[in-house]
């Protein structure tokens, strides 16, 4: 498959990106040290080795790659993406997953491999991530509900982890399961959902190079209210689809069931590509508020992935399968 | 001081002022930078959430004055009402403005696509003939009869306003199903004295002991 590059990579401008973010760590740790150049001069020098956003117990990676699909857009504000989050696990309002996340203990994890495939199992996390090098991929990312972001995930791609699960010739969709443990994730207390989550790809979708599997953001592991230790990342998808804290991969025959598309499958479709063509039942899609803007913005086919993505949905009537 | 200077001298103009708080509290976050990450969002639902409280306070006076017997509580009714219709107004021009930018077309597209809009729309403008004939000089020229009619509309907003919000959440109806509960509760204060009486009289066989009176007044 012939991947063409996004027209939107300036290798430059990422650079800037992180004199940006260093910048701000600069301020924030000079803020911390206390007074005076001197110890600015200390804050700066800190600020050399790498920049990351941690959230509190969470570790910056020490060295990441930089992916070639990054975005060049202003990254949402670190706080912003931590603070407005839709995680029903840990409650329905949009504060409520980091109100409620803080005490979730993300170690140790693993996840059970099933289905279709030569190598089924329950594997650690540190098992899943030893075989990858992980990278930085700064993609938009688009909620249903006509919001969106710009995030610096940090993973590796999907299809690569896969792979490796040696899925069968009978392997057409790969779903996935978050976390069912009312214990642990509180908000699973209220049946407002048919828990666990549950999601699925195509599988040639799931092999698509811009699906990642991440397991940071702003260079350091995932906050539990964005989906610790393990998440789901499509950005040619409607954020939902992007599922978060998996605990179990399926390889299966048939299109798997996921949760939304359950709960009102007018509404929610499987496949969920961002369309703005195609509206949401009670909303238009042809627009979209970049967290941080006032005014809404256009929203593009696919995302802006088209390029990318587009081959995969040739032939298909996108208003049917929405 | 008698009830009636007392609930218009005082309680009146407090009320007058508490009830911009809301809005205050919207500015004061906005400053601060305390709107979370989607201030719009922020701002929408606050306003429309206070919209609908006000309602249905707005009908909840008539049943306060038969429960508590001040029947001078109806002097703050028609604020009430104003109030709900001016966060409303406040609610529709977030909406119109920062949502459309002021694109009249994508409005009424809006409008007429998509069934909790059109409720909202409706209440909205149902609100504004209401909230013009507020005045002592309207009810005058329009004589109490004619402007009783008109203001029969408010049930129909207090309807049209519980089923805008019912039908906008995605899954979570809880915080709906409490406001269309509440509405449903006082429209109970409407129906014809003896068919209240029936139904009180089915609360007590179901329920020992006087409950159902806590339940009616809750």
């Amino acid at each position: 498959m012939l991947i063409k590059k996004p027209d939107d990579i300036k290798p430059s401008e990422i650079t800037d990106q992180n004199t940006y973010l260093n910048r701000r760590k600069f301020i924030r740790d000079s803020g911390m040290l206390g007074l005076g150049i001197a110890t600015s001069v200390i804050g700066l020098s800190l600020s050399k080795q790498s920049w990351a956003e941690a959230a509190p117990g969470k570790r910056p990676f020490p060295s990441l790659i930089k992916s070639p699909f990054s975005s060049d857009e202003k990254l949402t504000d670190f706080d912003d993406a931590t603070s407005y989050c839709n995680f029903y696990e840990f409650g329905t309002r949009k504060s409520d997953p980091k109100e409620n996340s803080q005490d979730f203990v993300a170690t140790p994890w693993s996840v059970t491999v099933d289905g279709a495939c030569e190598k089924p199992g329950t594997y650690t996390l540190e098992d899943i991530l030893k075989t990858h090098a992980l990278e930085e991929r700064i993609y938009r990312l688009r909620c249903v509900e006509a919001w969106s972001m710009v995030i610096p995930w940090v993973g590796f791609s999907l299809g690569d982890a896969l792979k490796r699960f040696q899925p069968t010739s009978k392997a057409k969709y790969v779903s996935f399961y978050t976390l069912h443990d009312a214990t642990r994730m509180p908000g699973q207390k209220q049946r407002v959902l048919d828990w666990p989550y549950r999601e699925g790809l195509r599988i040639d979708e799931a092999m698509h190079p811009l699906a990642m599997l991440a397991v940071g953001m702003y260079g350091a592991e995932l906050p539990n209210q964005n989906g610790a230790p393990l998440r789901l990342v499509v950005p040619w998808k409607y954020g939902f689809k992007s599922i978060k804290s998996i605990v179990r991969i399926s390889f299966t025959e048939e299109q798997p069931v996921s949760t939304w598309n359950q709960v009102q499958p007018d509404e929610y479709g499987f496949y969920s590509n961002v369309n703005p063509n195609v509206d949401h039942s009670r909303w238009s899609q042809k627009k979209e508020r970049r967290i941080g803007n006032w005014l809404k913005q256009e929203t593009q086919m696919f995302n802006g992935y088209a390029d990318q993505v587009a081959s995969l949905y040739s032939g298909m009537d996108l208003k049917k399968y929405f | 001081m008698t009830r009636a200077q007392l609930i218009i001298r005082l309680i009146k103009p407090a009320l007058f002022l508490i009830l911009l708080v809301p809005l205050a509290l919207l500015v004061e976050q906005g400053f601060s930078d305390n709107l979370g990450a989607n201030p719009v969002e922020t701002i929408t639902h606050q306003t429309g959430l206070w919209a609908l409280r006000l309602l249905l306070l707005t009908l909840a006076i008539t049943p306060l004055c038969k429960l508590t017997g001040v029947n001078e509580l109806v002097r703050l009714r028609r604020m009430l009402g104003v109030y709900s219709f001016f966060y409303a107004l406040l609610h529709f021009m977030t909406y119109a403005v920062l949502d459309h930018s002021f694109d009249v077309a994508a409005i009424l597209l809006d409008v007429a696509k998509r069934p909790y809009v059109t409720v909202g729309f409706s209440v909205f403008l149902m609100l504004i003939p209401l909230a013009m004939t507020s005045t002592n000089g309207m009810i005058k020229r329009l004589g109490g009869k004619r402007w009783k009619r008109l203001h029969k509309l408010v049930y129909l907003c207090g309807l049209g306003g519980v089923i805008h919000y019912l039908w906008l959440v995605k899954a979570d109806t809880f915080s709906p199903l409490n406001y269309l509960a509440l509405f449903l509760l006082l429209m109970l204060f409407r129906l014809p004295a003896r068919t209240q009486e029936k139904i009180k009289h089915l609360f007590r066989l179901t329920l020992p002991g006087r409950r159902s009176d806590t339940i009616l007044k809750e």
